[in-house]
């Protein structure tokens, strides 16, 4: 008896578990459950070309209203760029991005003019671009300490080894350590109106409510040391390629200092592609009729800190009005369109097959 | 000491030599040399306490799967590389924790169950008194106590019963399931020590072969030493009780182990099987070695880019992203390492979970086989049983069926007809389902009687058929239930052999008046019809074999000594020398047509001479110790001679219910089904008649002993292939209709003899080969081939060789009894009927059903089930990698081949482990493309999944395209969208990992969105898990961006998927995408099923139109009509094409 009981449980081992409950249970009879014998009730959908032809001619109707408004709402968009590189002589940043060296104490500044044509009616964003720089790159993406950035202060004075190699400059940790935070960008630009009597007016940049409001209240947090910023990083050092400390970038407003500072935010997080814009000031719309910036010359004034020529980067400086889908943009409209279209061609080719095959499929299938 | 060269040291190496209760032979009779025997524990368990975690890690490793995936994580535990080792790790680690659980618990409980075992207590004779030990303790030599009901701790040597006769009873049930009882025998002269005491003076040693697996195979010698004259003794199966068997009907016995513990037949025939594989496995194994060569050739293109790209220093290494010191340094080992980087930033394109979905769905979805309600027999009272469940899908695909005849095809239900002697027919009258009407012993006579020298013949005749027999009488009432019963001719006893013919033949003479009663002492008793008492010496068996396939007996009534043979036709004609042969063997032919099993019976009187020769050339033959069963083979062919034919009878053996159905049925489905048995071409050929096998209009061409005698095999051969070929050539030009099967078709014949003919390798030369190609030739243009007087072995053989044919078709082979055993381990799927000739097939099949009619669902229904969904599982798993993993691959174009990953190491983990997982493995269970009842009538729907359809490379490059499409859609249609612009209302910029999570998010929708347009069979579980699983991604995207994770180290999803969720283009632009990806497929989907329909969706629109149309005018007319109604409506409009 024991012999016979041993058998069942050693086949059961070999032949993976599936044969459970042979000999068992007196009883055999499978229960008959519809599950058990596979008969639950079911919609059974078959796609036939009869069933889905509504279904792409409703496609085709929803989409390309959708493109056509998608495409005349970012036509709509006012959008002005202009590059401040300075890699042609006659451009008028070539000094600055020629005689680049990190160690000038002594700030270099350009000018640039250019005209807008058409008046920005609404809010105005100004990005900087910069191309050909991989801010996605793997070394480069994890450079960073979110824990320090979180104002974690073990991780102040001992920030992560992603950071390497900005995570120490000598004996002392960095602060922001790693290399998003090394390569921050540092040109600052200024705009002017300069109206028709050739009388310049600076136009007042918003440098708040460009990072997102998650990011500048809850992931970004300066460490704590009893509201004094200097005294919270003294520990630390500042990153190489920065000219003043972290506890610095604005030392005007101590909610937009340190680690919360906006501009550092915005760099920090990472570009999706090597060719990217950053939020960078907002020109609010003035109260009134009168544009945020009417048509005429402007200049822009570029404190030009940023090196790009090295990598053979760009720098460019663009204008943008914004609408509910965000900033110009005809892909999404185009596409919309395209796929509409396609589908209610489809449509219509499928109505066509269905006509000329389906029935006589069905009327052949019924006499044989 | 003598040192074992004084011995034939062969014999040493082959056999052992055990000395019963550890007594040393008389000195001098033969070197005494201790050979050390492993104690009686069982050890079924494979691993201890202490090294299972070393063993079974080393175990799982060996899977090259498994060590793929520990490879990458080793590589990402090393080296530099993009994602965590966690991402890969994590996975890894839940498929080996789970396996090892799973095995550990097994494990633990063999171990259990061999501890029960080891220490159940046996009774051993320790001078001269006994007592108990542990099985485990137990030793090789110990003499045993065994009592009634109890089961045999380790193989024994029978000595003693406490039947006078010194037999026992035994019932090998738990062995291979044959509950009838087996009678053991000890040696004559140890029978008379049947007490403790008497046991422990025994001196004698045992020299028997060392353990074999075989259970039916046993030699050994004993030589008992009385009077210090050895005398030795012949030992075989006959005396060997085996651990497992259990003791019956015999208060106790005496018996000596001879091996023990893991020595036993037992333990060494549970010892592996060999692992079938399916044609899917090999599919997908072939498609992971073309996902391995991409992978591979990802990686380079990417190294290569890389480095072309890095050339340029300022790419490399700009101001803003320095290297550190130690990257600087390792120039040599760089290019490797970021090699195997872009290695592992691909590897998820080889997923470890679809090892592990496929494994769960095999082991899930074979309780769907066990559950199934239509697959139980009510009067077994079993149901299909499932014991690989590696082979579900392989069902599916079946091309060759063999099936045995007898208690596959048929019942095995034996029922006596007649009986000729000399050539006059005898019918006994009252037949009720092969019970015996109390009181009917009578018989008909068809023919006018016989004379008085024939009355000599039929009473030798009716004897012989009394005598000459292996069929025990199974006692009710074990208190005198033998007199009581037969005497008051009540059915308190019963018959029981292996054989069901025998059954039926001593049935059918009691009723015919000669009453088999027992065997008692060596002497067999008969009630004639006199109602006296005859009583015979059995003096020899000569049992049946397949290869004679006849058995004899010799018995000595007063005085005379006759030798009684039966057996097929073919093996006794040739060896009798007179008789009525030729009246005899009309009437067997006659029989034969009609589909009964026929067998002759002769005899042959042995004079005192010729019997001391006979019993002399058997002794010797017993005795030897090395090729016993080739000697005893000559010896009986040399006894069995010179016969002297008295009769033939006749025994029905009925079709098994639905037989013809279900193999019209395997017809349709395309699948050739092949009948393999040992019966007589006439019998075998109107069973294939009466199943439908042969039609009447199936040309049956014959390749048998008979028509190679007239002609050479040569000419036959060539002759039948020119026939078919010329049927086929004629046909070519109509295999283009569709009704392709219709043309007239061959039945096949071929016999046991021919066939070895036909195999014989070498024989010819270069000929023997063509032999078999010409042979497979004529087979393959033949619809139905029977095999008749098939050995076992030839029946694998056949097998055998049409799995090496060009082809490689699949086959299946069923059987039920031992003889099939050979043919469903060698074939791709073996399945084991629930018959009455033991268990020993349905231990070595695959699965097993109760009867042959189950074949039919078995096949049509579960298999066609198995093979689209696991062929769609297949497909879908790679196809989802594709589509995961291509995007990563283009974004490296755009990061500087930095082996940045495009999505967070969570999504890359739980990519395939939550978020799509779970909607797969349901439908890999539950799918339905076409109701199972429509299946099941339609068996013609198989032949559109023949040739694993569903998985040839076609159909691969299409899944392969559509993910490289689909990829591509989303990567792209996520770059133009984030292509230095801005889609948020307030200006702000996302970073690269909102496009990660935005491909992501239409990925993870779009492959779920694909599924749920192949899903065919929605029920409520589908929606469930369907929507349920993409419900799950939202949840856990938003929690995973929604806190900061304290215990993580970087915070980069923070709020990314919800601020993405704020911006109204990203919502436009996922519907988009998920469009324009799942639009090809659908569409090419719904022109194929237009222009191109397979029958299986032709039926899929008709079943539905057929079935809206019901429901429409059902549920306007009288709205409580229910479901199945409609089904059957369904069906009838289904069918109408």
């Amino acid at each position: 008896m024991m012999a016979s009981s041993y058998n069942a449980k050693e086949e059961d081992g070999h032949h993976s578990g599936a044969s459970s409950g042979t000999g068992v249970s007196k009883n055999k009879k499978p229960d008959n459950t519809a599950f058990k014998q596979q008969r639950l009730p079911a919609w059974q959908p078959i796609l036939t070309a009869g069933s889905v032809l509504p279904a792409f001619f409703v496609i085709g109707l929803i989409f390309i209203p959708i493109g056509i408004g998608l495409y005349v709402t970012s036509n709509n968009i006012k959008e002005f760029e202009i590059d401040y590189t300075g890699v042609s002589s006659d451009s008028p940043c070539y000094n600055c991005a020629k005689n680049f060296t990190w160690n000038t104490t002594e700030p270099c500044v350009c000018t640039v003019n250019f005209t807008l044509h058409q008046p920005f009616e609404s809010n105005v964003f100004m990005y900087y671009g910069l191309s050909n720089f991989y801010q996605n790159h793997r070394r480069y993406v994890k450079s960073r300490d979110d824990r320090q950035l979180n104002g974690d202060l073990s991780a102040l004075t001992d920030p992560s080894k992603e950071c390497e190699p900005y995570r120490k400059s000598g004996d002392v940790s960095i602060a922001p350590c790693g290399a998003i935070a090394n390569s921050l960008f540092n040109d600052t630009l200024v705009l002017y109106y300069v109206d028709s009597n050739n009388s310049i007016s600076e136009i007042p940049l918003v440098k708040k409510g460009i990072a997102w409001w998650t990011d500048k209240h809850v992931k970004f947090r300066n460490p704590a040391g009893n509201g004094n910023l200097t005294l919270a990083f003294k520990d630390t050092a500042k990153p190489v390629n920065w000219a003043k400390p972290v506890y610095e970038l604005d030392p005007l407003d101590p909610e937009n200092n340190g680690f919360i500072n906006e501009d550092f935010i915005v760099w920090m997080r990472t570009a999706a592609l090597p060719t990217f814009r950053k939020l960078y000031r907002i020109i609010q719309k003035k109260s009134g009729a009168t544009p945020t910036l009417p048509n005429g010359n402007y200049m822009l004034n570029i404190t030009y800190n940023y090196p790009v020529l090295s990598f053979d980067g760009r720098k460019r400086l663009i204008l943008s009005t914004i609408s509910w889908m965000g900033g110009k943009n005809p892909f999404l409209g185009i596409a919309y369109i395209t796929v509409g279209s396609i589908c209610f061609c489809l449509g219509v080719v499928l109505l066509i097959i269905h006509h000329k095959y389906d029935n006589r499929n069905t009327s052949a299938d019924i006499p044989s | 000491m003598c040192v074992p060269y004084c011995v034939g040291e062969e014999n040493w190496v082959d056999s052992r030599t055990i000395y019963i209760g550890h007594k040393e032979p008389p000195p001098g009779t033969e070197a005494f040399i201790q050979q050390r025997f492993p104690d009686n524990r069982i050890v079924s368990s494979k691993y201890t306490f202490w090294n299972f975690i070393p063993k079974n890690m080393f175990e799982q490793f060996r899977r090259v799967a498994n060590f793929y995936f520990l490879i990458i994580f080793l590589v990402q535990l090393i080296i530099d590389t993009p994602t965590s080792p966690v991402t890969s790790g994590l996975p890894l680690f839940f498929v080996i924790t789970v396996t090892a659980i799973k095995q550990g618990y097994e494990d633990w409980l063999r171990h259990k169950a061999d501890n029960a075992v080891n220490q159940c207590p046996v009774h051993v004779v320790h001078h001269g008194k006994v007592v108990r030990k542990q099985s485990r303790k137990l030793r090789v030599g110990d003499v045993v106590l065994v009592k009634e009901d109890e089961a045999f701790p380790c193989d024994l040597i029978l000595l003693s019963s406490s039947r006078d006769d010194g037999t026992c009873f035994v019932t090998t049930a738990s062995l291979d399931g044959e509950s009838s009882h087996k009678t053991y025998y000890a040696v004559q002269e140890t029978k008379a020590y049947n007490a403790e005491k008497e046991v422990d003076t025994i001196h004698a040693t045992i020299e028997c072969e060392q353990p074999q697996p075989d259970l039916y195979k046993f030699v050994g010698r004993i030589n008992i030493y009385m009077t210090n004259e050895p005398v030795a003794r012949p030992l075989g199966s006959e005396n060997l009780l085996l651990r497992g068997a259990t003791l019956k009907n015999t208060e106790y016995i005496y018996a000596v182990a001879i091996y023990t513990g893991m020595e036993t037949k037992m333990a060494l025939n549970y010892q592996s099987k060999s692992q079938k594989r399916s044609a899917v496995e090999k599919s997908m194994n072939a498609y992971l070695v073309v996902y391995l060569c991409i992978l591979i050739s990802k990686a380079l293109i990417n190294t290569a880019l890389k480095y072309v790209w890095q050339s340029d220093p300022n790419k490399d290494e700009p101001f803003y992203n320095q290297k550190t010191e130690a990257e600087r340094q390792r120039h040599l080992i760089r290019a490797f390492t970021d090699f195997l980087a872009f290695m592992v930033l691909f590897n998820y394109i080889i997923p470890v979970s679809m090892y592990v979905t496929v494994e769960m769905q095999k082991f899930l979805g074979s309780y769907f086989i066990m559950w199934d309600d239509e697959m139980f027999d009510e009067e077994l009272g079993e149901r299909a049983v499932v014991n690989t469940s590696d082979l579900n899908e392989e069902l599916g695909q079946v091309e060759y069926v063999f099936t045995d005849k007898t208690g596959t095809l048929t019942e095995n239900n034996m029922e006596f007809i007649e009986c000729c002697v000399d050539g006059h027919v005898y019918v006994p009258h009252a037949i009720c389902n092969g019970q015996v009407m109390p009181g009917a012993a009578g018989m008909d006579m068809i023919d006018s009687s016989p004379g008085p020298a024939a009355r000599e013949h039929e009473e030798l005749f009716f004897r012989a058929l009394c005598l000459c027999h292996t069929v025990q009488v199974k006692e009710e009432d074990t208190v005198d239930g033998i007199k009581h019963g037969i005497h008051q001719g009540k059915s308190t006893s019963f018959y029981i052999s292996s054989s069901p013919d025998e059954v039926a033949l001593v049935e059918g003479m009691k009723r015919l008046g000669f009453t088999y009663l027992r065997l008692k002492d060596g002497r067999m008793e008969i009630l004639n019809r006199e109602d006296e008492v005859e009583k015979f010496d059995l003096l020899e068996v000569l049992t049946f074999d397949s290869v004679r396939r006849r058995m004899s007996v010799i018995v000595r009534a007063t005085g005379e000594v006759y030798l009684f043979c039966k057996g097929a036709d073919s093996s006794i004609f040739p060896r009798v020398i007179s008789g009525k042969v030729d009246q005899v063997r009309a009437r067997v032919e006659q029989n034969a047509v009609e589909g009964l099993r026929t067998l002759c019976v002769a005899y042959r009187s042995l004079n005192p001479e010729q019997y001391e020769e006979v019993f002399q050339q058997l002794n010797r033959a017993k005795l030897a110790l090395q090729d016993r069963d080739k000697q005893l083979a000559e010896a009986y062919d040399l006894i069995e001679k010179d016969l002297i034919l008295l009769g033939a009878t006749a025994v029905e053996d009925r079709l098994q219910e639905k037989a013809a159905d279900t193999i019209e049925s395997l017809h349709k489905a395309g699948i050739k089904v092949w009948v393999l048995t040992g019966d007589k071409m006439e019998t075998a050929a109107a069973t294939c008649y009466a199943s439908k096998l042969f039609h009447r209009n199936t040309q049956i061409l014959e390749l048998t002993t008979k028509r190679t005698e007239e002609q050479s095999l040569h000419d036959v051969l060539f002759e039948l292939s020119r026939t078919v070929l010329r049927q086929h050539g004629g046909m070519t030009r109509d295999t283009f209709s569709e009704l392709s099967g219709d043309c007239t078709d061959y039945g096949l014949i071929i016999d046991g003899a021919t066939l070895s003919a036909v195999m014989r390798p070498g024989q010819e030369g270069s000929n023997s080969g063509n032999y078999k190609e010409k042979f497979l030739e004529i087979c393959r243009n033949c619809s139905a081939v029977l095999c008749c007087r098939m050995a076992p072995l030839q029946k694998a053989q056949i097998v055998k060789l049409i799995k090496a044919s060009e082809e490689h078709p699949i086959t299946l082979a069923i059987g039920d009894g031992a003889n099939d055993v050979s043919m469903i381990l060698e074939a791709h799927v073996g399945i084991g009927i629930m018959g009455k000739e033991g268990r020993q097939a349905v231990r070595n099949s695959d699965y097993a059903i109760p009867k042959f009619k189950h074949l039919k669902k078995m096949l049509l229904v579960h298999g066609h089930y198995y093979y689209i969904r696991i062929s769609e599982l297949v497909q879908y798993f790679f196809y989802k990698n594709v589509c995961f993993i291509f995007p990563q691959f283009l974004y490296q174009f755009f990061c500087g081949f930095s082996q940045q990953p495009l999505y967070d190491t969570a999504y890359l983990t739980l990519y395939n482990i939550s978020f799509t997982s779970l909607p797969i493995l349901l439908y890999s269970l539950m799918e339905q493309h076409i109701n199972m009842d429509i299946l099941k009538k339609d068996p013609c729907l198989y032949r559109d999944i023949a040739k694993n359809s569903l998985l040839r490379w076609p159909t691969f490059i299409y899944w392969t395209i559509l993910g490289v499409y689909d990829a591509i859609v989303m990567f792209f249609g996520a770059y133009f969208l984030f292509d230095n612009t801005t889609f948020t209302s307030n200006g702000q910029m996302f970073g690269n990992w909102t496009f990660g999570t935005l491909v992501f998010t239409v990925l993870v929708f779009t492959v779920t969105f694909k599924l749920a347009l192949d899903t065919h069979y929605w029920t409520w579980i589908n929606h469930f898990i369907i929507w349920g699983s993409l419900i799950f991604f939202v949840v856990f995207s938003l929690l995973w961006g929604g806190i900061i994770w304290p215990f993580l180290n970087y915070q980069r999803m923070y709020y990314v998927f919800m601020q993405m969720l704020s911006s109204g283009p990203a919502w436009l632009s996922i519907i988009l995408l998920i469009t324009a990806s799942l639009l090809p497929d659908v569409v090419k989907k719904v022109i194929w099923r237009t222009l191109w329909p397979t029958t299986t969706e032709r039926i899929q629109v008709g079943t539905n139109a057929c079935r809206n149309r019901e429901i429409r005018t059902v549920s306007s007319a009288e709205p409580g009509v229910p479901l199945k109604a409609l089904i059957v409506n369904g069906l009838q409009c289904g069918n109408v094409h």
